[in-house]
């Protein structure tokens, strides 16, 4: 409590009506405030950042001394292929957390807010959107749990259903299978991620002027008219966003990758966040795992610069 | 208008049932999994996952409660993410403080620091905060982890703190100073008491960020006596050695505190959600 008036309390007997009274006092009486976070800052994030540039300069094994080799691992890791492989699978991950999820959100959050909502009543709505959120609220690790059990080749809920209702030819190894194994984390991912953009999505629609719907309604455009020219510039800005959180999330993957399949069959679900997991911990090839963050890093800035750019100039224009 | 909907009647029943069986889709993962943590293992191996359970058996909850001393990873995870929540949040509020109502020189340059470190990957921090933490003997800690994740979370509530304070009624401010209240009573008896909701959506946000977390807490916890919830439930899973009920009971273990969460704060988390969308 008596850390900050020491610096520069304005006298309150001061008139000081002229200039704003709390700002009067200069604005360094307010950086003691900053230092906790700027600490913290420091101590967890910028020197191990720092350090994990540094470190993937080096061939270190994590025990001894690192060996400086420069720009060694980056030349290694762009020639590859399993770090260009980690990252084609990313793609598909960004597909199926954020593309998918955006557009079924869309369809999904408009039937609720504009059709449901106002024919069967909010109350009908709004449980049924919990029931698409549910999935959201559970640890990925525990959701990576439930699947890999429901999508296990033997006794695994999924095969059993087919198996009950006839399509048993179409039971697979869900997860095993290197030709299959993306696409069931794929679904997986979607079924997880779904609940996030309808949530905000409706949210947000409560935001869209009511009377322009009725006007274009009244003008005779359909469901899906209004949909597409009302509703969905409507909420442009949380498309937006969904989208970045979205794609960031994808790129960052690892929970389910590690519940479910471990990168595996043979690779064919790796992705860079357990790419360099696995060089730090499993191979103990450290400078390696580093320059793999490191890449991954300054693809995530980009990927954030580049979104608010184009949000920034949609708002301008 | 009338003839308008009139046609529509058909449609609208077929939305609701479209709406309603993508619901029940999402549910029956959860569903399976209540099905099977409840079943004997002979009636599975004889039945299969799809059936009703025979008898309701909740012998195997119990089996892999004791046999993993789940109470202990509950109350490691109830410690770290209260932790968490309560420290972020304290955090945030002192940074936006500096930031939003002090407005310091350079705070934009500030902010976009806290969205950089709440946008990098962690695996870009997390060989030298192992490295580090063994040299300062925090690794393998409770502690440890709600350091890490005090900033972590901190970072996005400093970002989503400063945007409201900048709004803050500046007539308050005023009055609180010519009543001769300096900086820190103004930001206790003022700020926090008004913006006491938007703290309380950023509490629970934390709390529950922080208890789903698995990355770091995977890297840094490794005994059993430190283990979170996801974390423990993640590393059995990853050992593939149980059978099918047990991994269910597991399964069970771990949904039961994340829908109880859900269900308790779900007005605050929507609400919040809204919060965050909108910048």
């Amino acid at each position: 409590m008596s850390l900050a008036p020491a610096v520069d309390r304005p006298s309150p007997a001061e008139p000081t009506r002229s200039a704003p009274p709390w700002r009067s006092g200069g604005r360094g009486g307010y950086l003691v405030f900053l230092v906790p976070g700027a600490l913290l800052l420091l101590a967890v994030v910028v020197v191990p950042f720092a350090m994990n540039v540094g470190i993937s300069l080096t061939r270190w094994s994590g025990v001894g001394d690192p060996v400086w080799i420069g720009l060694e691992n980056y030349r290694k890791l762009f020639a590859d292929s399993a770090f260009w492989a980690s990252f084609r699978h990313n793609v598909g991950l960004v597909v199926a957390m954020a593309i998918l999820p955006t557009i079924a959100g869309l369809v999904v959050a408009a039937a609720l807010f504009d059709f449901v909502g106002k024919r069967f009543g909010p109350r009908t709505a709004s449980v049924l959107r919990a029931c698409v959120y549910l999935p959201q609220v559970l640890p990925i690790a525990v959701a990576g749990i439930v699947w890999s059990w429901i999508l296990a080749p033997k006794g695994g809920a999924l095969n059993a259903f087919l198996d009950a209702v006839g399509l048993g030819s179409l039971a697979r190894d869900w997860l095993g299978d290197p030709d299959i194994a993306l696409y069931s984390v794929m679904g997986v991912l979607v079924w997880i991620q779904l609940g996030y953009p309808v949530v905000i999505f409706m949210a947000g629609m409560q935001r869209v002027d009511p009377a322009l719907l009725e006007a274009a309604e009244l003008d005779g455009a359909s469901w899906w008219g209004r949909f597409w020219h009302v509703t969905v510039p409507g909420i442009r800005p949380e498309v937006f966003v969904v989208m970045l959180t979205c794609s960031i999330a994808a790129l960052k993957v690892f929970g389910p990758i590690y519940v479910l399949t471990r990168g595996g069959p043979a690779g064919a679900t790796n992705v860079p966040s357990y790419f360099s997991f696995q060089n730090f911990f499993e191979r103990t090839r450290v400078g390696y795992g580093a320059a793999v963050a490191t890449v991954l890093t300054v693809l995530i800035l980009l990927l954030t610069a580049f979104f608010l750019r184009v949000q920034n100039r949609r708002e301008d224009s | 208008m009338a003839t308008v909907h009139a046609r529509r009647e058909p449609g609208r029943y077929l939305v609701l049932i479209g709406l309603v069986a993508l619901a029940g889709l999402m549910l029956v993962p959860f569903a399976i999994v209540v099905l099977n943590a409840v079943k004997a293992p002979a009636d599975y191996a004889a039945n299969g996952p799809l059936s009703l359970p025979q008898e309701v058996r909740i012998q195997g909850i119990v089996d892999f409660w004791q046999r993993v001393d789940f109470g202990r990873k509950l109350v490691n995870s109830a410690l770290i993410a209260g932790s968490v929540a309560v420290l972020a949040v304290v955090v945030s509020v002192l940074n936006a403080y500096a930031l939003g109502i002090g407005r310091i020189k350079g705070r934009l340059w500030v902010l976009v620091l806290f969205l950089i470190a709440n946008t990098l990957p962690q695996e870009a921090l997390v060989y030298p905060l192992y490295y580090l933490f063994k040299q300062v003997d925090l690794y393998d800690t409770r502690l440890g982890v709600v350091i890490v994740f005090t900033i972590v979370q901190a970072a996005f509530g400093t970002y989503l703190l400063s945007s409201t304070f900048v709004a803050f009624p500046r007539e308050i401010l005023e009055a609180a100073r010519i009543d001769g209240a300096n900086k820190w009573q103004v930001l206790v008896r003022i700020v926090v008491p008004i913006s006491r909701p938007t703290l309380g959506v950023l509490f629970v946000f934390f709390f529950i960020w922080t208890w789903n977390e698995f990355f770091i807490p995977l890297v840094l916890l490794v005994s059993a006596d430190n283990q979170t919830v996801p974390v423990a439930l993640g590393v059995l899973q990853g050992q593939r050695l149980m059978d099918a009920t047990t991994t269910s009971a597991s399964a069970l273990l771990g949904i039961i505190p994340a829908v109880a969460f859900f269900l308790i704060f779900q007005r605050t988390l929507t609400r919040g959600l809204t919060a965050g969308a909108v910048k």
